[in-house]
């Protein structure tokens, strides 16, 4: 990969958003505290993001008031806490653009949602002849379940490489079409280590063009980027809560009605049956016969106020200030002596900026910011195919989100910049 | 803080790591990784004539300053010592010698090392291996 940045600043600038970032930051609880005695700066947004108080109250709230177990009891209090379960799924449903609520299954996460559909549809429609394809920039939970499950069924698994600017090369498609019957394509609508925006609508008209389902990781797109399956035609889609302001142990998929019906079960247990018999069990409706046991029911409903959340703020707002803040980040970042950027121009991509600085270790630099009280990740990021692309073990990753403010990307560049003095 | 952490001694050694190289055909060898930030640490031990005390070791690899600080401090450490002696040096001596606060994750860096090296006395000796190396020698070393 080059070294050098890639960007034009030029053509970063976009109207400036409506977002009061530093007013928003009042919701957040966390930003009370010092970190070594300095405001905390909260760079690691890609990682999983902080939560406002309405998330928080609406889970207080929940329990405190309704709660009980959801599609079991006849009394009222269950009835009231299946009610809000249920409206729950129906906010995800329209956060996705879903045609029916039906067709959203609450998961404890985007990895689980990604590994029912591997287990629960490759397993049985993967096998010898067959081609699996994802890409150089998947998250490892796009990546191994699917190699895992090809290597379990016969089938052969493809990856999709990266241009010189870290975006995909869709001209690897071809090649791939004649080395099998291509039968599901997954990757990520956003990439979580470079922040790249990925083409997916365009990968999916060719995974249909093969007779394939198209599977997508929105996991690091949900909290920023509209979506809409409609529109980007994707067969799955994938996401967590915890990344878009929600709790941890909930998540998403989006399934198309009829492959989730077509579809075996995945977990079993209670509450995804019809007739249990010792000779046989008949499964229940979608999407229940993907809900075996208790849900994680306060957190789909704390999932449901991080949408309502979300969608008061704007989604589409919240990108366009994020991108201001990427191509601010940038052009800060430029000035550091042996830095190297990664990834593409701040207008295709998320606010994640990946970084090295020159031979100094990842963990070495971000172990500098935080005693300056930045946190930003520095690792692997779950993407060590990618690493292996760009050639490091590690890089620096610094993320953004709607509570980000530019005096925080400020101490970023300054505290970089004393890292460099002491390791460079 | 962080001049704590990198304070010039291990700064030193980050910068001129003692007994960095190869030694060809050496007489004990591992590689090991700490898959976390990927710090990637090789250790090659050549023994005297009395087949037990380590004549010469030198190391390789890359990776973060703590773990390539330490790994060099290490080497230093055992120089001139028998594997025996090494293969029951517990963590914290070395601890001591690195003379810095460790968070749980920076333990790992700062231990790499020293696991290498235990494997491959364990590989060439058959010394002991703690438990906690076991895992090493099984999954991430090549």
């Amino acid at each position: 990969m080059d070294r050098v940045p890639r960007y034009d600043s030029q053509v970063a600038v976009t109207a400036r958003s409506t977002l009061d970032a530093q007013k928003l930051r009042a919701d957040f609880p966390i930003f009370e505290q010092k970190i070594h005695g300095k405001p905390l700066a909260y760079l690691d947004s890609a990682v999983t993001s902080q939560k406002p108080r309405q998330v928080l109250d609406a889970m207080r709230t929940f329990y405190e008031t309704s709660y009980a177990n959801v599609h079991r009891g006849v009394y009222t209090l269950s009835e009231r806490a299946t009610a809000e379960f249920e409206q729950a799924r129906q906010k995800v449903a329209g956060f996705v653009r879903a045609s029916s609520p039906r067709e959203i299954v609450f998961t404890r996460q985007a990895t689980e949602a990604i590994n029912l559909v591997a287990y629960a549809w490759g397993l049985n429609n993967l096998g010898p002849g067959d081609v699996a394809v994802v890409t150089e920039l998947e998250h490892h939970s796009n990546f191994v379940p699917w190699q895992y499950i090809a290597k379990k069924t016969g089938a052969g698994f493809r990856m999709v490489h990266l241009t010189e600017e870290g975006e995909l090369d869709l001209g690897d498609l071809e090649p791939i079409a004649h080395e099998g019957n291509v039968k599901v394509v997954a990757n990520n609508l956003v990439s979580n280590a470079l922040g790249t925006i990925n083409p997916v609508g365009k990968i999916a008209e060719w995974a249909h063009d093969q007779g394939a389902i198209m599977v997508v990781d929105a996991a690091q797109a949900a909290p920023h980027h509209p979506i809409d399956v409609q529109a980007l035609g994707c067969d799955f889609l994938a996401f967590s809560a915890h990344k878009m302001c929600g709790p941890t142990g909930v998540g998403a998929l989006w399934g198309r009605l009829e492959l989730l019906e077509a579809m075996e079960p995945f977990n079993l247990g209670g509450h995804m049956i019809r007739k249990v018999r010792p000779e046989e069990t008949t499964w229940g409706d979608v999407p229940h016969k993907f809900e075996a046991g208790t849900s994680p029911i306060a957190e789909a409903i704390g999932l449901g106020a991080a949408i309502d959340y979300l969608e008061a703020i704007g989604v589409e707002a919240i990108e366009e200030y994020e991108q201001e803040l990427a191509a601010y980040a940038l052009e800060r970042l430029g000035e550091v002596p042996d830095i190297v950027l990664y990834g593409p121009p701040p207008d295709r991509r998320a606010g994640i900026v990946s970084f090295n600085l020159g031979d100094i270790h990842p963990h070495d630099v971000a172990q500098i910011l935080d005693s300056e009280g930045v946190a930003i990740r520095a690792g692997h990021h779950c993407c060590q195919p990618l690493m292996t692309r760009l050639g490091v073990a590690a890089t620096n990753r610094a993320s953004f989100y709607l509570y980000t403010v530019r005096e925080e990307i400020d101490r970023l560049v300054e505290g970089i910049q004393k890292a460099h003095k002491l390791l460079g | 803080m962080a001049e704590d952490l990198y304070r010039e001694v291990i700064l030193d050694h980050y910068k001129n790591p003692r007994g960095h190289g190869v030694i060809e055909d050496a007489d004990a060898q591992a590689e090991g990784m700490n898959p976390l930030c990927g710090d990637e640490v090789s250790i090659y031990v050549e023994f005297a004539d009395d087949g037990e005390t380590i004549d010469d070791v030198k190391f390789s690899g890359r990776g973060c300053a703590i773990s390539q600080a330490s790994t060099s401090m290490l080497m230093e450490m055992v120089k001139g010592r028998k594997a025996q002696e090494i293969a029951e040096l517990p963590k914290e001596t070395l601890l001591e010698e690195i003379g810095i606060p460790l968070t749980p994750i920076r333990l790992k860096c700062a231990l790499l090392g020293l696991g290498v090296l235990k494997v491959a006395l364990h590989r060439a000796k058959g010394t002991p291996l703690p438990e906690e190396w076991a895992g090493l020698d099984e999954l991430e070393l090549k």
